[in-house]
């Protein structure tokens, strides 16, 4: 589904990200995890050409660097959600969800908006189509981020710490969003600290530090047996002592 | 001081009086209109890839910001013949007005712009939309409304401007006001009345942009 081959990405002389090597399947759920400049968010910045990186990166069977037009295309089937929600300030809750698949799919305005509000209920922002970004609260923000990702039919969806800039009563609802959209078996790739959610529905966490992977491997033995020290003193920093998550698991949507 | 004031050549001449306003008026709506689109495409051609594209724009602001308006028209008048486009003075004071208020657009528009986080831009991106359709779709708006009092009071500032047109000229109200005062030499009459003239339209036009904004460019923000 997703190759990374080789990738290597500099900012002038410095260097975020050495010799990443990746590929996720279809359906398969990653969680990546590091300290902040460990080169996480660049990393999935890069699957979807927010980032020109050096090296080979295929997603589906279109390999990225060629011309604009397929990089819109392999975007448009990657759907991404942001820390900072990035919803569009000077549209609806409905029109931010439109917006894309009118001009990229070409679909009617009919169609576009039944496919929107059947995606917002699905994220429980039943009523609020009509409002404007700056009428919802941060958790509802980004649960329509999530919904206008979504309508693209995305066969990708990647997250940038999309519950870090949240009020942390809102940080549940849009877990509890993310879980959802886990179990319906969408292929994930997550850049969050939230490690209750890498244990419930992560296939691999990923560790990485100084733009590199450091270790990988399933939440059981990642979080129960981590091999290197320096997964096991992040580790060590961000969960409590016994090593159980601080977020306990969330009760799944529907 | 025996200049007795009489204002029985304004009023006999109110109604030509009125009808400069309405020159006045178009000159300033065809100029403003003309601005706009010379700035949003200046805008985008100010931050394109192509770097001649880029310094043609940063060139041609400059010298338009730093030369006398009067000279412009006057330069635009008397150059198109040359290059065989004869135009009436009217749309030859048009096309300066829009030529002049663009460049100071295209420096307004682009700072609401830039006001614009890049995250605004990558969302689109994200979405599959080209750039050309960012700018278009979510980054203008958001920009216009940033900027909107800057571009009202450099579009007053552009209506008072259509006051040189009398200079090549063009069909306005300063023009109809110094025929009448050429014809009956009551200056202050006549340029007391379109002072409170001019006025009167700079107020119409602040109250049709307060109405553009909260009609066309208004939304909740936090």
């Amino acid at each position: 589904m997703i190759v990374l081959e080789h990738v290597q990405k500099h900012f002038g002389a410095f260097q975020a990200l050495f010799d990443i090597n990746l590929s996720v399947r279809a359906g398969e759920k990653i969680v990546l995890c590091g300290p902040s400049g460990s080169g996480k968010s660049t990393l999935i910045r890069c699957i979807n050409y927010l980032e020109q990186s050096e090296g080979r990166i295929i997603v589906g069977n279109v390999e990225l660097s060629a011309g604009s037009k397929a990089v819109n295309a392999v975007r448009s089937d990657i759907g991404m959600v942001f820390q900072q929600f990035n919803l569009f300030p000077h549209l609806t809750v409905l029109q931010n969800c439109t917006l894309a698949p009118r001009r990229t799919r070409r679909l009617s305005k009919a169609d576009a908006e039944a496919k929107a509000r059947e995606l917002l209920a699905r994220v429980k922002i039943f009523d609020q189509a009509d409002k404007y970004p700056a009428q919802l609260s941060g958790g509802q923000q980004q649960r329509v981020a999530i919904a206008r990702a979504l309508c693209l039919e995305p066969k990708v969806m990647l997250f940038d710490e999309p519950t870090s800039a949240l009020d942390p009563e809102m940080v549940k609802e849009v877990l509890d969003t993310m879980v959802s959209l886990a179990e319906d078996g969408m292929t994930m790739i997550c850049v969050t600290h939230e490690m209750g959610f890498a244990r419930r529905i992560a296939d691999r966490v990923i560790f990485m530090a100084q733009g590199r992977i450091v270790e990988e491997g399933p939440p059981a033995e990642f979080f129960g047996n981590p091999k290197h020290e320096r997964t096991r003193k992040f580790l060590g920093e961000i969960l409590p002592s016994s090593g159980t998550p601080i977020v306990p698991p969330t009760t799944p949507l529907k | 001081m025996n200049y007795k004031i009489d204002f029985t050549p304004v009023i006999e001449g109110f109604p030509s009086l009125l009808m400069g306003c309405l020159g006045t008026l178009g000159l300033a709506l065809g100029g403003m209109v003309l601005a706009v689109i010379v700035g949003i495409g200046g805008v985008m051609l100010r931050d394109s890839r192509s770097r001649p594209l880029r310094w043609g724009v940063i060139g041609f602001v400059e010298l338009i910001r730093n030369t006398p308006f009067l000279v412009q028209i006057y330069f635009i008048f008397f150059a198109l013949p040359l290059a065989g486009v004869r135009l009436d003075p009217t749309p030859t004071a048009i096309i300066a007005l829009g030529i002049n208020g663009g460049a100071y657009a295209i420096e307004i528009i682009r700072g609401g712009v830039q006001s614009i986080g890049k995250g605004q831009v990558e969302a689109g991106l994200a979405l599959g939309l080209r750039k050309g359709q960012v700018f278009r779709l979510i980054v203008l708006k958001p920009a216009l409304r940033a900027i909107f009092p800057s571009l009202a009071s450099q579009f007053i500032l552009l209506t008072l401007t259509t006051s040189i047109a009398a200079a090549i000229s063009a069909y306005e109200l300063t023009s109809v006001a110094q025929r009448i005062e050429s014809d009956t030499f009551k200056s202050f009459e006549v340029y007391g009345t379109i002072t409170l003239l001019y006025l009167a339209m700079s107020w119409l036009l602040m109250n049709a942009f307060n109405l553009i904004r909260s009609r066309y460019l208004s939304y909740p923000v936090r």
